[in-house]
């Protein structure tokens, strides 16, 4: 085996471009267990820890721009003002040790229907810049996913960064699991109110192949509010609203029955959860006029 | 391949290292320091948490290379002139160690806590240690060794 350890973006990406099949590592956190496991044997790891350029975040054309390699750590630390929906997920994630040490770039690289950066970005409208020799893109999150832990990333690509709106408006993260700490989510939903556009951002996790928007929910809590003129009046949810809301983000999910939940399980909470999420937000909301 | 790192303040070299093994394996089976405990090797119980670079992680989950330049604290790096770290005493004397397998993840996880936070509240200690699995002590002397420890050290500054 190799092991590459490229100390800049493009020497990165020029190993990435001779090695294609060269298993990318940030906090190892999912690659290691895999090789610990002898569950994969890759011709060679490219160490992308070295690499300064993706530790980094910085504001850049009104947005956040998330470097691959921000540990959920510094997200929580560092990034919770901005970027709350993400950083309220970041809090669920695993234990302190793999909050130090796993990265949004290695959430994405995974690319499991669990993962929990994935509703956040969903809901937030983040776009996935991904690079190789040949090239940069830019692609909205969620074409970013593209089958059971199956990426949009082409053999040669790197994750660069992720680029987010700061927010402008109260965000919601919700996770159901069998304990509080250290658990992979049974169903998630992670909820963006943007009041600047009058849109709700929405994200489910673990209720589909990949995680995915609800976006007839969103769409029609967006019409709701506006038609009740509630963004302005910043008056009461009305009832009604949050259900209908969470009927259709239930709509929107295609669970299965596996080992932690079985799909009638995830269908249900995962209304519940939408319905909090709406509420929570929009009392926030309203509490910030 | 070679890996370069300092542990423990000393600067150590191995060779012959596996790039795809992890750096808990070189610490205990290529550097003799066994006080880091191999029980998972999944980041599940937290039995192997080390300083990288001042921040505590998984060492089942470090690559090897990763390491390679990096300045590791291991549990046998905390004792202050040859003595126990106030914190592995109060771990002792609170009955907190039982079999004693995830006792070196433990202090390290509470070393930091309690760099970062003189007195602790339960919920925030809870927190703090939740990627350290017990299967002993029911968690209670745990919580106690916390407290004793975070006393002592607050005492001891205040002097
Ligand atoms: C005990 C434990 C608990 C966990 N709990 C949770 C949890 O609660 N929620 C959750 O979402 N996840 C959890 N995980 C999974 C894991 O921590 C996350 O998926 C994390 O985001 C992975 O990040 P990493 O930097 O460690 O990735 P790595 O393991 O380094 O990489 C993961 C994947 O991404 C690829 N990759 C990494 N960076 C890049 C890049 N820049 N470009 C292209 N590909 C890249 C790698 O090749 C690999 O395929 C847990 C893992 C463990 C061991
Ligand atoms: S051995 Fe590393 S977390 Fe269990
Ligand atoms: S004392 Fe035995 S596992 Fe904790």
């Amino acid at each position: 085996m190799d092991f590459l350890r490229p100390d800049s973006w493009a020497d990165a990406l020029a190993a990435k471009a001779e090695h294609p099949d060269a298993v990318p590592i940030a906090g190892g956190t999912d690659v290691m267990v895999e090789l610990n496991f002898d569950r994969r044997r890759p011709a060679a790891l490219l160490d992308l820890t070295r690499v300064d350029d993706l530790s980094q975040w910085y504001q850049q054309d009104g947005l956040v721009r998330l470097g691959a390699g921000v540990t959920f750590a510094r997200l929580i630390s560092e990034l919770g003002d901005q970027l709350p929906g993400l950083a309220m997920a970041s809090r669920t994630v695993g234990s302190p040790q793999i909050r130090n040490r796993g990265t949004v770039g290695g959430n994405l690289g995974t690319a499991s229907p669990a993962g929990d950066a994935h509703p956040a970005l969903l809901a937030a409208g983040a776009e996935v810049e991904v690079e190789s020799v040949r090239g940069s893109r830019r692609m909205p999150v969620s074409d970013f996913y593209v089958g059971v832990k199956r990426n949009a990333l082409e053999p040669d690509e790197l994750i660069r960064a992720v680029w987010i709106a700061p927010a402008t408006g109260p965000q919601q993260y919700s996770k159901i699991g069998t304990r509080n700490a250290m658990v992979i989510a049974v169903c998630a939903f992670g909820l963006a109110l943007h009041p600047s556009r009058k849109t709700v951002g929405t994200g489910i996790g673990s209720a589909a192949p990949t995680p995915r928007v609800a976006a007839q929910a969103g769409t029609f809590a967006a019409n709701a509010l506006e038609e009740a003129g509630l963004w302005e009046s910043r008056g009461e949810l009305p009832p009604s609203l949050a259900q209908e809301f969470a009927e259709q983000v239930q709509a929107a999910a295609s669970p299965i029955d596996d080992i932690r939940g079985s799909a009638a399980y995830r269908l249900l909470s995962l209304s519940v959860m939408a319905r909090r999420c709406l509420v929570w937000a929009w009392t926030d909301y309203r509490k910030a006029a | 391949m070679r890996i370069t790192t300092t542990v423990n303040g000393e600067q150590r070299q191995v060779d012959d290292v596996w790039e795809g093994e992890s750096l808990l394996y070189v610490l205990r089976e290529r550097m003799a320091l066994p006080g880091s405990k191999n029980a998972c090797e999944q980041g599940e119980c937290g039995a192997c948490t080390v300083y990288l670079d001042h921040v505590p992680v998984c060492a089942c989950l470090v690559a090897a290379g990763q390491a390679d330049g990096r300045e590791i604290v291991t549990v046998e790096g905390l004792q202050v002139e040859g003595e126990l770290h106030p914190v592995q005493r109060a771990f002792v004397e609170a009955g907190a160690v039982q079999c004693g397998f995830c006792t070196p993840g433990l202090v390290v996880a509470t070393h930091d806590l309690l760099e970062r936070s003189g007195q602790p509240s339960d919920p925030e200690i809870r927190e703090a240690l939740a990627g350290n699995l017990c299967r002993c002590t029911g968690y209670e002397k745990i919580l106690d060794a916390v407290h004793l420890a975070a006393d002592r050290l607050s005492t001891s500054e205040k002097q």
